[in-house]
């Protein structure tokens, strides 16, 4: 992974100096809250509903062992022993004293972390596929890009104090597990006709109150220009976007009310000023960021070998079998697989961790998976280097702390914000719903077959918990002072993305259980075959599960 | 007599430079020596034939969350205008080293600013990764 050098680390350095003089103005009273407002935010602090809470950046989901010790500690000593995982890879403590923060982002500086720009209107981290450079269907690892994009992004003099927040995702494999489309920027590496990987550029896209899938305005660009593009893209965004209303400040409000051709013009006269000047980006700088992203150390496995012993364990212990073949994938290399630790387990707030687990796992990653653990934005873990034949050691292992809940991908697999229990934006609690549908359906044999479905949770407007791209979407609303859910079926996050449609009035909270409970008996009833609930949605409409939800909820 | 910040010193100012709205200035007939105020919204496009002529540019921070005029700056800089460019208004301290960074090299600050306290903003950091005023090639063109 990325190691910091020199620079880098002055860089980071020089940042906690600055906003530990930032501090110390505000509580002295020399900066007012306005003034501290983004000067805080830009460094990872909102303050809460309780308490302030501080988004710690996870640079394209990938933290070695030493960082994941550090943030354990971090917990014990500023926080409650616990973190979040958030929905765009970056990593949540919910308690930390506003005074304590520069020493927290010294701490983290430490360990070539920070919390730079995890906030506010500003370039947010680049997110990208969990299972980068082992993905079996990856055409190009996407981490040397979002390297060079977080290089430039940050501290980036003139995109600091943008209309509104900004996020990039990278994509480089045929399925896209980076949701490019709900992206500001998205970027999907692909081949030209000559074989040579460069950029298509989305833009435009994003959920919040108004969900968009972004537009392409860029089929193939050489990469070299990749800065130089980015860079026209956001000025046209910095001077033309709204600024009156914040609901109508993100550039996809902007790319709209251009339309998607004069956005495209805009960008590429703003371009040709840019392109190829110093910003151009030169095969050295590839290969120096392609330099952190090289193999690890593989053992030469016989594939064939360890597929049958690994056969033989599942069908011995049909519970590890069972985990296998749900929480593990496919790994480009023979003889590995790619490992993913649930962390939604049954009465557990989906995405959060305790400090012991953080450390088990850094242990487990430094035994069996070289040391490096990655964040995914569906809010679970990934040991993404792991030999075949250390499975059942490393099941038993997970098993025993309960981090072996083998469902990803399935229905208790929940997507869900911190919502009204933490967020002070929210306006309804995202959790408690989230742990009442993990209980109703705890039957793991019908949530099997149910087959892959996400549902995903957002306590307000802002979607946090992307709700707009869940199969099933759950969104929490204001209701003159009640707390009510409003429920979308039908949003996808692949490269067939597309935005829920919303099933009609909304519900009391302890009505959840049962208005999904109706919905899963409409796609069981309805579905043909091997059907995924996606599939039947998309063949029947949204009519059926409208229908029966309503008929039955008087 | 007035005083501000520039070229990264503390000066005073005896005259103040006569600073026309965009509107006006583009009235004028002579541009030579001229300063014009530009705030954010307009359209930087009138300014561009006339670089080498014109004298000061300000660029306003009705409010300081207001982010045009760092484009507004950077822009001028990379179409190759030298002459002095002048932040005014609400701004704050810790904004200077990315103004900086765009190009503006004067800081006319409304309101009670300090400007020694602001002065000392403006070295807040001493490495970048981007290409920008101070640092025209970025990091990854010189990392050693």
């Amino acid at each position: 992974m990325y190691v910091y050098d020199r620079h880098d680390q002055k860089i980071v350095d020089e940042r906690v100096a600055q906003y530990r003089g930032q501090t110390e103005r505000y509580l002295a009273g020399e900066l007012t809250d306005e003034e501290f407002l983004p000067l805080r935010l830009q460094n990872g602090l909102y303050v809460q509903r309780l308490a302030p809470m501080l988004r710690i950046a996870v640079p394209y989901g990938l933290l070695n062992t030493r960082q994941l010790r550090a943030l354990a500690a971090i917990s014990r000593t500023y926080d409650k022993g616990y973190v979040h995982i958030s929905t765009r890879q970056n990593v949540q403590i919910n308690w930390p004293e506003l005074a304590e923060v520069p020493d927290i982002l010294a701490e983290l500086a430490a360990v070539q972390m920070h919390a730079i720009q995890t906030s506010g209107n500003c370039i947010r981290n680049t997110t990208t596929d969990q299972f980068a450079g082992v993905a079996a269907d990856e055409l190009a690892d996407p981490r040397p890009y979002c390297e060079l994009i977080r290089q430039w992004s940050t501290l980036h003099p003139e995109f600091a104090f943008l209309p509104r927040k900004f996020k990039i995702a990278v994509c480089g494999s045929r399925e896209d597990r980076a949701a490019i489309h709900a992206h500001d920027i998205g970027i999907e590496l692909v081949p030209n006709d000559a074989g040579v990987i460069g950029l298509r550029v989305l833009v435009g896209g994003g959920l919040g109150r108004t969900p968009v899938i972004g537009s392409e305005i860029c089929p193939w660009l050489d990469r070299r220009h990749m800065l130089t593009y980015l860079e026209a893209i956001l000025r046209v965004y910095n001077q033309h976007g709204r600024r009156d209303n914040k609901y109508k400040a993100r550039i996809k409000i902007l790319v709209k009310a251009m339309g998607v051709d004069a956005f495209r013009a805009a960008v590429e006269r703003e371009w040709q000023a840019v392109k190829d000047g110093p910003t151009t980006l030169t095969e050295d700088a590839f290969e120096y960021a392609e330099s952190f992203f090289t193999e690890p150390a593989y053992r030469e496995l016989d594939g064939a070998d360890e597929a049958r012993a690994l056969d033989r364990q599942c069908a011995d212990e049909p519970i590890f079998g069972n985990w296998v073949a749900r929480n593990t994938c496919e790994h480009r290399v023979s003889g590995y697989r790619s490992v993913t630790i649930s962390l939604k387990a049954t009465g557990y707030p989906p995405g959060d961790i305790t400090a012991e687990n953080l450390e088990l796992l850094a242990d487990l990653a430094d035994r069996y998976s070289f040391g490096e653990l990655r964040t995914t934005h569906q809010q679970n873990l990934v040991l993404a280097d792991v030999a075949a034949s250390d499975l059942y050691t490393l099941w038993q292992a997970l098993q025993a702390e309960g981090l072996a809940t083998p469902n990803i991908g399935y229905l208790t697999d929940v997507i869900c914000c911190p919502g009204g229990d933490y967020c002070s934006l929210a306006n309804a609690k995202s959790i408690p719903v989230a742990e009442a549908l993990q209980a109703r359906f705890d039957d793991i044999d019908y949530v099997y077959d149910l087959g892959p479905l996400d549902l995903n949770i957002s306590g307000c407007m802002n979607a946090c918990g992307h709700h707009h791209i869940g199969h099933i979407g759950v969104l929490g609303v204001d209701k003159k002072g009640e707390e009510f859910y409003q429920v979308s079926l039908g949003g996808s996050q692949g490269k067939d993305a597309s935005i829920g449609k919303i099933l009609g009035p909304s519900f009391r909270q302890d009505d959840m259980p049962d208005v999904i409970e109706r919905i899963l008996n409409t796609y069981v009833s309805l579905r043909e075959e091997e059907e995924s609930f996606l599939d039947t949605y998309r063949r029947v409409g949204i009519e059926p599960f409208k229908e029966r939800v309503y008929a039955t909820a008087d | 007599m007035p005083r501000l910040i520039k070229d990264g010193r503390i000066v005073e100012e005896p005259t103040a430079p006569m600073l026309h709205s965009l509107e006006d200035w583009q009235a004028l007939t002579d541009k030579t020596g001229t300063a014009v105020q530009l705030e954010p919204g307009d359209d930087l496009s009138p300014l561009l034939p006339h670089l080498g002529s014109i004298e000061v540019v300000a660029v306003s921070f009705p409010a300081f969350m207001d982010g045009r005029c760092f484009s507004y700056a950077r822009e001028l800089r990379e179409r190759g205008y030298t002459g002095e460019i002048r932040a005014v208004g609400h701004f704050i301290r810790d904004q200077l080293t990315y103004l900086s960074r765009v190009g503006v090299n004067a800081f006319a600050p409304a309101g009670d600013l300090d400007l020694d306290d602001a002065l000392g903003s403006l070295a807040d950091f001493t490495e970048f990764y981007q290409a920008s005023n101070n640092e025209p090639l970025p990091l990854f063109r010189r990392r050693t």
